[in-house]
C-alpha cells in the first residue's frame, strides 16, 4: 500500500531523511517511531505530497506523489501534528469544507459528519467557533475531520498528543474498527510506546534520518534482548535527549530564507 | 466548481465575522474623506478644478480596494503559519483551483469594501454624474480587487512569515496608492510623476471609476479596461505559478 524506496531529503547540508526504504502492506497498522527530529514528519510530508524528495521514490496506493499528486491525495487522509483547522469557522463548517474538498456526496457527508462529531463528543458544540475550543477539543475535531472521507490510508502524526486516556482509547477503538471493516491502512507516529505496542502490527524505528529497525514489537524486543518496547526503543536509539527538532526546523528556515533571497 | 465555491464562501464568512477588521478598514477611508475632502476642498475649487470631494471619492474607493485586496492575498501567510493551508494542499483539488477560490473570495470581500466606502462617500456629499453608471463601476471595482488580490497571493507565496510585511507596506502598497492619482489630477503632472502614475495599475482603476462616475477620465475608459484586464491576467498567472511552488 505504501512503498518508499531510497527516500532522501536534504535541506541544504542537512540530511533530514537518509536513504529510507520500507513497505506497508494493505490493511496494516504501522507505527513509525523515533526521537524528536529523527525525520518522521519529513518522511510523512514526502509521502503525502507536501514535500518533494531530493531523491528516491514513493508509491502510495500505486500512485507517485511527485508526478500524480491528485490521484495520490485521493487515497489518503491525514491528521497533522500541528493544527490545520480554520479557527474562524465552526466545527461543522470545518467538516463541511473537508467533505466537499474530498468529493463526499451531500447526504453521506452530513450523516458521517454527525456520526463522527458525536463520536468525538463535539456534536453539541458543532456550531461553536473552533477558536473557542480547548486544545484537546481541537485535536478531536481534527481527527474526526481526517476520517470523514474514509480514505484507503490514514496518516496520523502524533494523533493522541494532549488527549486523556479515555479519548485515546476511544479513538484507537474507532480506528481499529475502521481498519477491520474497511481494510483501512493506518500509518501513525507516537511517543507513547505502549500505544505502539498495543496497536501496531509492525513498527519501524527511525533515527538520524535512517531506519534502524523494522518488525513486530516482539521481534524488536528479541533483537535488542529487552522486555518492553520502550526498552527496545531506548536500546536502539540511545538515552541522549535530543534537541534536534528545533535545530532541524531552524536549519530549514535558514535554508528557505537563503533560497528565497 | 463546488470546491471553488466553498473556499470562496469560507473567505466571505471569515470577513463577515471579523467585525473589528471591517470597522478598522473603514476608519482610514473615512479619515481621508473628512480631512482631505473637506480640508482641501476650497483650495481645489479656487484652482478651478471643481468639487474636490467628488474628485477624491473614486480615489478613496480605489484605496480601500487596494488595501483590502492585497491583505486578503497576504492572508495566505497566516493560513500557512496556522495550518489551514495544509488542509487544502493535501486535498484532491488542484493548486490552480485553490488559488482561484481564494482569490475570488478575497476579491469579493475587497469589492464589498469598495461599495461600502462608496456609500459612505455618498453620505459625505459625493455626487455621481450618472447614477446608472454605478453598476459598471462596481464591475471595475471587482476587476481592481482581482488584480490586487492576485498580487497579494503572489507576494505571500514568496514570503515565509510576516516579517517582510513592513517592507511590503512601505515599498509597495503605499507607493501604489500615493502615486496613483487617487489624490491629485493626472493632468499637468511633472514628467517623472506622470510616468510613474502610468506604470501604477491602480491609476487605471481609479481613472476608470472617474470616467464612469464623473465623466472625467484621463486615459480613456477603453484604455483603462484594457490595461486592468491585461495586468489582472498576468498577476493571476504569476500568482498561480508561485502558489504551485509552495512547499509546506
Amino acid at each position: 500500500m505504501i512503498k518508499a524506496t531510497n527516500l532522501t531529503k536534504k535541506f541544504g547540508d542537512f540530511l533530514a531523511v537518509d536513504d529510507v526504504s520500507f513497505q506497508v502492506k494493505n490493511g496494516e497498522i504501522f507505527a513509525f517511531l523515533g526521537p524528536n527530529g529523527a525525520g518522521k514528519s519529513t518522511t510523512i510530508k514526502m509521502l503525502t505530497t507536501l514535500l518533494n524528495p531530493t531523491s528516491g521514490t514513493v508509491a502510495l496506493n500505486g500512485h507517485d506523489p511527485v508526478n500524480h499528486p491528485d490521484e495520490t491525495r485521493r487515497s489518503f487522509g491525514i491528521v497533522f501534528q500541528d493544527p490545520s483547522l480554520d479557527d474562524d469557522l465552526t466545527a461543522w463548517e470545518n467538516m463541511e469544507i473537508h467533505g466537499i474538498l474530498y468529493d463526499v456526496p451531500n447526504g453521506l457527508r452530513k450523516r458521517r459528519s454527525e456520526e463522527l462529531l458525536k463520536f468525538v463528543e463535539l456534536w453539541d458544540r458543532k456550531d461553536s467557533l473552533v477558536k473557542e475550543f480547548s486544545g484537546g477539543m481541537k485535536r478531536r475535531l481534527e481527527i474526526a475531520r481526517g476520517l470523514l472521507h474514509h480514505p484507503k490510508i490514514i496518516f496520523l502524526d502524533e494523533p493522541t498528543i494532549g488527549l486523556d486516556p479515555q479519548t485515546r482509547n476511544h479513538l484507537w477503538a474507532y480506528l481499529r474498527e475502521l481498519n477491520k471493516n474497511e481494510g483501512t491502512t493506518i500509518f501513525f507516529t507516537t511517543h507513547y510506546m505502549e500505544e505502539a505496542d498495543r496497536i501496531a502490527q509492525r513498527i519501524a524505528i527511525i533515527d538520524h534520518g535512517k531506519i534502524i529497525a523494522v518488525g513486530t514489537s516482539e521481534e524488536l524486543r528479541k533483537q535488542t534482548d529487552t522486555s518492553s518496547l520502550e526498552d527496545a526503543f531506548l536500546a536502539l536509539t540511545g538515552k541522549v535527549i535530543r534537541d534536534e527538532e528545533a535545530n532541524a526546523t531552524d536549519r530549514l528556515r535558514t535554508m528557505r530564507r537563503a533560497w528565497k533571497k | 466548481m463546488k470546491k471553488i465555491y466553498i473556499l470562496w464562501l469560507r473567505q466571505i464568512k471569515k470577513y463577515l465575522r471579523s467585525k473589528s477588521r471591517m470597522i478598522g478598514s473603514l476608519a482610514q477611508p473615512l479619515l481621508f474623506l473628512l480631512a482631505l475632502g473637506y480640508g482641501l476642498g476650497s483650495v481645489f475649487q479656487q484652482a478651478g478644478q471643481g468639487n474636490y470631494l467628488n474628485f477624491l471619492s473614486p480615489g478613496i474607493i480605489g484605496m480601500s480596494i487596494l488595501f483590502t485586496a492585497i491583505f486578503s492575498g497576504i492572508e495566505l501567510i497566516w493560513d500557512r503559519q496556522f495550518g489551514f493551508l495544509k488542509e487544502t494542499l493535501v486535498s484532491p483539488m488542484s493548486r490552480f483551483n485553490i488559488m482561484i477560490g481564494r482569490t475570488l473570495g478575497g476579491a469579493t470581500v475587497a469589492t464589498a469594501q469598495g461599495v461600502v466606502v462608496m456609500l459612505i462617500a455618498l453620505i459625505f456629499g459625493f455626487h455621481p454624474a450618472n447614477w446608472l453608471m454605478v453598476i459598471p463601476a462596481v464591475g471595475i471595482m471587482f476587476l481592481m480587487a482581482l488584480l490586487f488580490t492576485s498580487l497579494g497571493t503572489m507576494i505571500a507565496s514568496l514570503l515565509d512569515d510576516m516579517q517582510g510585511f513592513q517592507l511590503i507596506m512601505n515599498f509597495l502598497i503605499m507607493p501604489l496608492f500615493f502615486l496613483s492619482g487617487a489624490l491629485f489630477p493626472l493632468q499637468g503632472l511633472p514628467k517623472a510623476l506622470a510616468i510613474i502614475a502610468r506604470i501604477d495599475p491602480l491609476s487605471y482603476g481609479i481613472d476608470a471609476l472617474r470616467a464612469l462616475l464623473l465623466n472625467a477620465g484621463h486615459y480613456g475608459l477603453g484604455m483603462d479596461i484594457f490595461i486592468l484586464s491585461s495586468v489582472t491576467l498576468i498577476f493571476l498567472w504569476l500568482g498561480s505559478y508561485f502558489f504551485k511552488k509552495i512547499q509546506v
